[in-house]
């Protein structure tokens, strides 16, 4: 099976793709390159999801490095959302859900025993595929809903939280004015960096986004990619995206998936111009997707 | 694994989770709370009235008060008469008020309609009970089985009003645009088409609107009345379960109080069999 | 396959389709003019039932409405032997119990709720709410028999226990032998209420989006904080018209209050005090009434009583409308 790995050098492997012993599954695994373990914020081991007895992605090896942008790309069902709700522990939220493997945090296994998956959410934070802005709850609330579960009730401290959180999702000047408005009262756009300003808000080490920018139109996508730019020097993103040129223009190292398994991974540059796998060009080329 | 950062998150953190778990247990016994009465109701009923119903409970008529034995068969009777009277005049208007309300939804008149059905089932029971004394009682100059019929038929029209209409809504259109578009007029297709597709949420209504008209007793207070012998007559007083069980629970006989909790076990199969009915249907919607 | 929300939007489009321009601007044939008066004209019964239902109340009332207007509500006397009536003490007697019915019952029923939309598997759902259901279909005389026989000995242990050791306290402080009273009779109405409440508030919580809910989740909220601070929250409209339906039967409930309301016309001074209700008054007194001025006084009681829900009913509405802007789950 694959592994992951990373491709350290940057030669091109064209001829090897016609090598029957790079196809899918003969692949001889290439030995681990070593990272700094600060520059490895994710690290997945041999992670297997389940629906029920329904096994939805298979043994996933995958490193996320530190402050760095990741993408997962391939087509519909491929398991890269299943895959990404198992990073902060929210895939056992779904009836049925089940994980095995391992998931290190800087070292930690998040499903480890004892470990709170309230606590892991609060370092692993997420953004979902449509702005699941709070209604009964004003901008302001919704930024600092995550913030305050921690007991904080000092209030000069969540309006500084919420300014700061807010421009660091490139909202403030936007809304600045009308913080007790419902959070519902802003564009698709302003909502989903509304909902990053609140993910932003936990301080997390690591910010996982669904298909962020699915539901919205190209101008409100150009932003939110401009604002991951500047977030991945805070924050270390996993980003799922079924648009390739989106994982193309914003993200470092790109994984693609297909049917549940990891097929390749590696710097985004590299996977794009000359894609180790068949399966990979043929999906980066439009063969199937 | 530990990301409070300091000495008070950590103590929140303590708080959280034992919040977390008496909410738990909260909600528990809420549900609990809950299903513990339907169990002593139901329990109740069972123990005391299962034991009282024989042969003669359902045939014979009432014996005068004191002496045990005799029968509620008149009561019985009775309520299948009346509320069965009741039917036949609240379903008609009940259906076609719901028609006129989904099939021309054009008119204005329709959501009014919709609107005061849903202002008339929240109705107290006792006042639709003066309103039937005022109607039919004080002109006729006596109690009637058909002014309790004419009080249950005012309970009864805006349950049917509201589920044939929710039935209609969930017709699909294009049944009806088929139905059209072969020439048929609108009022053939709605009789021939929308009608007996939606036939099974349509009885579903009348069976909880009779139902529910069996187990009322307050309209029955000027209305039916009562009548130890029996009647058929409609144009007389009529006895009916809900009033005999209230007549008995409140008496001071032994005798009674017994016969009143076998009348309530009556009561509650019906309860039981429309509510498995409901639900068979319920079902059976969602498989088609 | 990573579509996890099932939002409103949906339900409420796909209602909206069904909504298709029927042709009935065109009623050409002469069956389908026909058809259409038809039914029209058992629309316009169902308006006429509603106007009857006021004007026959108001003609039943009219000679007590003369003689007392409106000095009726703020009266306490009802005395037929001086042939003086009026319902402030019996419109007292019935919101109280309604609104200790409501406090009784409200948060078990939403917590019931909850425990069924959030807590429990999908599959057990129709499990714990079919018994629920059956419990809100039970007539209100077999829920005043139980009560009569079965409640009434308990409460009326718990009162003595009470009063001899709260007896200091003004609301333990009455009759507390009698078993019968305003305690009973919210306790009774509590019980009828739960089940419709919590039945609708299920349907209501089991909208909520699972975005939302997972949103609280992905912040690092337990389950609790995340049902507290945005499902119970979004489903606020859909909740409060769950309650007030609960409030309207409460107010209106009849035979269960009767028979453990307790009879008595009276100011409530204790939660022991066998006080009437409006409905329970006209119920007892009704067939003993033997002159005009009494039966009228009682159908005035009962244009009361209708007024009342009617004001609760419309005041409800008013308010899920001005509370309806933005998302929010509401009942149709």
């Amino acid at each position: 099976m694959n592994n992951g790995g990373l491709q350290m050098k940057d030669e091109r492997f064209v001829s090897d793709r016609e090598n029957p012993e790079n196809d899918d599954k003969s692949r001889p695994s290439k030995p681990e390159p070593s990272i700094a373990p600060e520059q490895l914020r994710l690290k997945v081991e041999g992670l297997n999801v389940y629906y029920g007895d329904f096994r939805a992605v298979t043994d996933i090896d995958l490193q996320i490095r530190t402050n760095k942008v990741t993408a997962l790309i391939g087509p519909s069902g491929c398991g890269k959302s299943t895959f990404i709700r198992c990073l902060n522990r929210m895939h056992e939220v779904t009836p049925g859900g089940r994980v095995e493997g391992r998931v290190l945090l800087d070292g930690q296994d998040l499903y480890g025993p004892g470990v709170d998956p309230v606590d892991v959410r609060r370092r692993v934070g997420m953004v979902f595929q449509k702005p699941n802005v709070f209604p009964s709850m004003s901008i302001q609330d919704n930024v600092a809903s995550g913030y305050k579960l921690n007991g904080v009730r000092d209030h000069k401290l969540i309006v500084e939280k919420v300014q700061k959180s807010l421009k660091g999702a490139a909202l403030w000047d936007e809304v600045k004015d009308k913080l007790q408005q419902p959070g519902t009262s802003l564009s698709g756009g302003q909502q989903q960096r509304l909902c990053i300003a609140r993910a932003l808000a936990v301080d997390p080490e690591v910010l996982l986004m669904d298909e962020p920018c699915s539901a919205l139109d190209p101008i409100a996508t150009a932003k939110i990619e401009e604002l991951i730019h500047e977030l991945k020097d805070s924050v270390t993103i996993v980003i799922v995206t079924h648009n390739m040129q989106q994982a193309a223009r914003v993200s470092d190292y790109t994984a693609f998936f297909y049917v549940g398994e990891l097929v390749e991974f590696g710097e985004t540059g590299t996977l794009f111009t000359t894609p180790q796998k068949r399966q990979t060009e043929d999906y980066i080329t439009g063969r199937f997707g | 694994m530990v990301t409070q950062r300091n000495a008070a998150e950590r103590r929140h953190y303590q708080f959280r989770r034992a919040t977390e778990q008496l909410a738990g247990v909260g909600m528990v016994l809420c549900a609990a709370v809950t299903v513990f009465f339907l169990l002593m109701i139901l329990g109740y009923v069972v123990y005391h009235g299962a034991s009282a119903i024989d042969w003669q409970f359902l045939t014979a008529l009432p014996l005068p008060p004191g002496e045990p034995g005799g029968g509620i068969a008149n009561a019985l009777v009775g309520s299948v008469l009346v509320v069965a009277c009741a039917i036949l005049i609240a379903m008609p208007v009940g259906l076609g008020a719901a028609i006129f309300v989904n099939e021309f939804p054009s008119a204005r008149l329709g959501r009014v309609v919709r609107f005061m059905a849903e202002v008339l089932t929240g109705v107290p029971s006792i006042v639709v009970g003066l309103f039937a004394y005022a109607l039919v009682v004080r002109p006729m100059g006596s109690f009637s089985g058909l002014s309790g019929s004419i009080a249950y038929a005012f309970i009864m029209v805006p349950i049917i009003l509201i589920t044939s209409h929710e039935a209609f809504r969930l017709v699909p259109p294009s049944l009806r645009e088929a139905s059209l578009a072969l020439g048929v007029p609108k009022w053939r297709t709605i009789l021939g088409v929308v009608l007996p597709v939606s036939r099974k949420a349509l009885l579903t209504g009348a069976v909880l609107a009779f139902s529910r008209a069996l187990g009322e007793a307050a309209p029955m207070l000027f209305t039916a009345f009562g009548n130890p012998f029996w009647n058929l007559n409609l144009g007389k007083p009529i006895a009916t379960v809900p009033m005999l069980i209230y007549t008995y629970a409140t008496g001071p006989y032994d005798d009674w109080h017994r016969k009143a909790w076998a009348a309530s076990f009556v009561l509650m199969i019906v309860v039981l069999v429309t509510s498995v009915m409901t639900r068979a249907f319920l079902r059976g919607q969602s498989d088609e | 396959m990573s579509d996890h929300s099932q939002t409103i939007d949906g339900a409420v489009s796909s209602r909206s389709s069904a909504r298709v321009v029927h042709h009935d601007t065109r009623v050409i044939n002469l069956g389908d003019r026909l058809f259409y008066r038809l039914t029209q004209a058992f629309a316009l019964i169902v308006i006429l039932l509603a106007f009857l239902l006021v004007f026959d109340l108001f003609r039943g009332a009219w000679e007590a409405i003369q003689t007392f207007g409106l000095k009726f509500l703020v009266g306490t006397t009802w005395d037929p032997v001086k042939r003086e009536f009026s319902t402030l003490p019996t419109i007292i007697g019935t919101l109280v119990k309604a609104f200790i019915a409501l406090l009784l019952a409200v948060p078990i029923s939403i917590g019931s709720a909850v425990f069924i939309s959030f807590y429990i598997p999908k599959w057990l759902r129709p499990v714990i709410s079919y018994p629920i259901e059956l419990l809100a279909g039970v007539p209100s005389i077999v829920f005043g028999l139980w009560g009569l026989f079965v409640m009434v000995p308990v409460i009326r242990s718990l009162q003595i226990w009470l009063k001899a050791n709260f007896g200091w306290f003004f609301l333990f402080n009455g009759p507390a032998v009698y078993g019968v009273g305003v305690l009973s009779g919210s306790v009774i109405l509590a019980i009828m209420i739960i089940p419709i409440i919590t039945a609708i508030s299920r349907d209501i919580l089991l909208t909520v989006p699972r975005p939302q809910i997972e949103g609280m989740l992905a912040l690092g909220a337990t389950k609790w904080e995340a049902i507290w601070k945005v499902a119970l929250p979004y489903a606020r409209v859909g909740l409060f018209g769950a309650v007030i339906l609960g409030l309207g039967r409460a107010i209106g409930e009849t035979m269960a209050v009767t028979m453990v309301g307790g009879n008595s016309f009276d100011l409530i001074h204790s939660l022991f005090d066998p006080v009437h209700s409006m409905a329970s008054q006209i119920a007892s007194e009704f067939t003993e009434a033997t002159y005009s001025l009494y039966v009228s006084s009682l159908i005035y009681v009962g244009l009361v009583l209708f007024g009342i829900t009617i004001i609760i009913s419309l005041c409800a509405q008013f308010l899920i409308w001005r509370l309806s802007k933005g998302h929010v789950a509401v009942f149709e």
